[in-house]
């Protein structure tokens, strides 16, 4: 009867001890901090520390891994987040491929997902994934209209020849066609590439009036000083994943001039005081470069901050009907993400709908020119 | 495409083809002596360039500590050997590993390194990551010399990965460019040619000649041969297979390194970068078959050009084009050639 007793007691305790345990919102985060994505996964991983960590009274655990920027190893750590511990969302991963690996879980385990790559999925997969970055098209509309207002005719492309360059490559094309605007020639190169002469070579002999760099970071630099090099005159421009400090250190004096859209956080101290992320982006750069160092902010760091204003606001709704860790919970969630209205980020402001996971509008990009080694914001 | 673009193409193939011809070099010379096939290769490109890029932002480059940790480690490989084999405890034979990084680090400790001519950042740049060679040797590869080339390869394998991964932590995700040599460029017909690409055709070349000399004419040379043609026979002939395991890791750390230092102001060099050099490296030597110089050297300008006409014509397929030449060349080897299977 005593033992009886006590195993009662135990298994009250356990119960208990369990449900409370149960009772946080557990967030796996899978990032690139590795591998060739690790120019973004860094400091992506270094926001996480500034995420929402009490929600309506409820803790928020964030279980951070890293997958090499390999989609395979992405997929194993959705998995184990998925099936060890029980995570009511998925947060990452870095870049593209292997934030389409995470989807694939997402969608199978009904578990909601916040990428931080800008991925393109159908329909029937998009239901369960959300994103922070800005769509290719909102930022392909600014580069576009400001191309349009240069008066350029033809546009000389070159990008990897990955699905980054070919996202960008099918946003364009659309927008080029109506803004009147033809490409000269189409090239491709690798990030690890020693040299894109004949790339550029070809380029140039096509005589294009600008020309489109799509690439990240330092190896955006390639292009733009083969181009310089080569004494080409006209503008030079490169999309947001240039937009970091390594791109201006490798290029040098061979930047200048270069025009790119990007997220607002990344010029915060030169955009209006009436833009709704200047507050917000404000804190976050000093926090952030507080923490980290001066100069060390990138505007990835921005894109999971945003992922935790949409989770802080979908949580809220959620936590209303269902409790963490249940599959209720991850629907209950997915629903207040996808109805997620007027979410202020650092990046813009967020409106999500049935059909738009990402939510961004034109104040998600501002457009800026290199100037002196730095950013200069441009009148839009 | 007229003469002109042919022409520019040409000058970067041929730039690229004297890197690849370095690398190859030092691939079948490794590969000849100690059987391994060494896939770290590229990795000393990378180490060499990014050394060098740390040096003239006057920071302490990550490949110091490297350095004094494995030689660390080396030093208490040597003393186990010596408690082992019952020999008195000491010094005597491996000073060098406890001086040597020692005296570089209070070196680069006290030395301004932003502000040192070019010439010397490339002299401390050599110093640092070239002794890893022969480091490695000692440490990896001599303990398991007699096995089989598989599991050498594994090893290599292993190696590649474990240095690219210090390489992130070392230098950071992004990549880096070097200040060049010279800012020298001068006009060649139509062809402008600069400074930094002469440097890599004109090293390239006394490298070429000076490991041909080396081989023919020196005795250290000719033992090396020896050894790569029969390994017991050179043995019985009074060389130890350990000293020329460490000469040979010495020499291709050294035309590794010297060639990442070369084209780090020609291009952005990254912590992975390395691998992919040394795979084009790894093609021309298999044009060679793995034991001919000259043939490998060929090789490596053929991948070069290419590489670098592919890259204008159809930029998407490049990489593809470039590994597709192993094809043909490995069905011709293997057509003309008696293989002889090893064991």
């Amino acid at each position: 009867m005593k033992a009886k007793n006590l195993a009662a007691l135990c298994t009250v305790v356990a119960l208990f001890s369990s449900q409370a345990a149960l009772a946080d919102i557990n967030v796996g985060v899978s990032l690139s901090s590795t591998g060739p994505g690790a120019a973004l996964g860094i400091p992506e991983k270094n926001a996480i520390p500034f995420l929402p960590a009490l929600v309506a009274g409820e803790k928020i655990n964030y279980i951070v891994l890293d997958d090499a920027t390999d989609p395979s190893a992405a997929t194993k750590n959705a998995r184990k987040l998925v099936s060890e511990q029980k995570v009511d969302l998925l947060l990452g991963s870095s870049v593209t491929p292997a934030s389409l690996a995470i989807a694939e879980v997402a969608v199978e385990s009904r578990t909601p997902q916040i990428s931080a790559a800008p991925i393109n999925l159908p329909p029937e997969k998009n239901v369960w994934v959300f994103r922070t970055p800005q769509h290719n098209n909102v930022m392909a509309g600014a580069v576009v209209g400001d191309m349009k207002s240069k008066g350029v005719k033809t546009l000389g492309f070159i990008g990897y020849s990955d699905a980054y360059g070919e996202d960008w490559l099918v946003a364009m094309k659309p927008l080029l066609k109506s803004a009147g605007i033809k490409f000269t020639t189409i090239e491709r190169f690798n990030r690890t590439d020693t040299s894109v002469s004949g790339q550029v070579l070809k380029i140039i002999a096509s005589r294009p009036d600008a020309v489109l760099v799509v690439a990240s970071g330092s190896p955006a630099a390639l292009p733009q000083t083969a181009f310089k090099e080569r004494g080409f005159k006209g503008v030079i421009y490169q999309t947001h994943a240039a937009a970091n400090p390594a791109f201006l250190k490798v290029a040098g004096a061979a930047a200048e001039g270069t025009i790119m859209p990007i997220g607002p956080v990344v010029v915060v101290d030169q955009i209006t005081d009436s833009h709704p992320s200047k507050v917000l982006g404000m804190q976050f750069v000093e926090d952030y470069e507080s923490m980290y160092g001066a100069g060390s902010f990138s505007s990835f760091a921005g894109h999971v901050f945003d992922a935790g204003q949409l989770i802080e606001a979908a949580a809220l709704v959620a936590l209303e009907s269902a409790r963490p860790g249940t599959p209720e919970f991850r629907k209950a969630l997915r629903d207040a993400l996808e109805n997620n209205k007027s979410v202020v980020g650092v990046h813009g402001v967020f409106n999500m709908t049935a059909e738009d996971h990402f939510g961004m509008d034109d104040r998600g990009r501002v457009l800026i020119q290199v100037e002196n080694g730095g950013y200069k914001l441009l009148p839009m | 495409m007229d003469f002109q673009i042919a022409l520019f193409l040409v000058q970067d193939g041929a730039t690229n083809g004297a890197i690849y011809a370095m690398l190859a070099l030092a691939l079948v010379l490794v590969f000849s002596v100690t059987r391994v096939i060494f896939i770290p290769q590229g990795e000393f490109v990378a180490y060499g360039a990014l050394t060098l890029a740390s040096l003239q932002s006057g920071q302490i480059p990550g490949t110091l500590w490297l350095l004094v940790v494995v030689s660390t480690i080396a030093v208490l490989a040597e003393l186990w050997r010596c408690w082992r084999n019952g020999l008195p405890i000491g010094l005597h034979g491996f000073g060098w590993l406890v001086g040597y990084p020692l005296i570089l680090a209070l070196l680069l400790w006290y030395l301004p390194l932003a502000s040192l001519p070019a010439f010397v950042q490339v002299l401390v740049a050599l110093a640092v990551v070239v002794p890893l060679g022969p480091l490695m040797y000692r440490l990896v590869y001599q303990p398991i010399a007699e096995a089989s080339v598989l599991i050498l390869l594994i090893v290599s394998v292993a190696i590649h990965v474990v240095l690219v991964g210090l390489g992130l932590l070392f230098f950071g995700a992004e990549g880096l460019r070097t200040a060049p040599f010279t800012d020298a460029s001068f006009e060649m017909g139509p062809l402008l040619i600069n400074g930094q690409q002469v440097w890599v055709i004109l090293v390239s070349i006394g490298l070429i000649v000076g490991l041909w000399r080396f081989f023919s004419r020196t005795l250290y040379g000719k033992a090396l041969r020896a050894t790569a043609m029969n390994r017991t026979g050179a043995r019985l002939m009074g060389f130890s297979p350990v000293f020329a395991g460490k000469l040979t890791f010495l020499l291709a750390a050294f035309i590794g390194t010297l060639s990442g230092v070369l084209i780090a102001p020609i291009t952005t060099i990254y912590y992975d970068t390395g691998f992919l050099i040394g795979l084009k490296g790894f093609v021309a030597a298999i044009v060679g078959g793995l034991i001919s110089f000259p043939i490998a050297a060929a090789g490596a300008v053929l991948v070069g050009l290419l590489e670098s006409f592919a890259s204008f014509y159809a930029s998407a397929y490049k990489e593809v084009i470039v590994f597709t030449l192993i094809i043909p060349v490995l069905l011709w080897r293997s057509l003309t050639s008696h293989h002889i299977e090893e064991e």
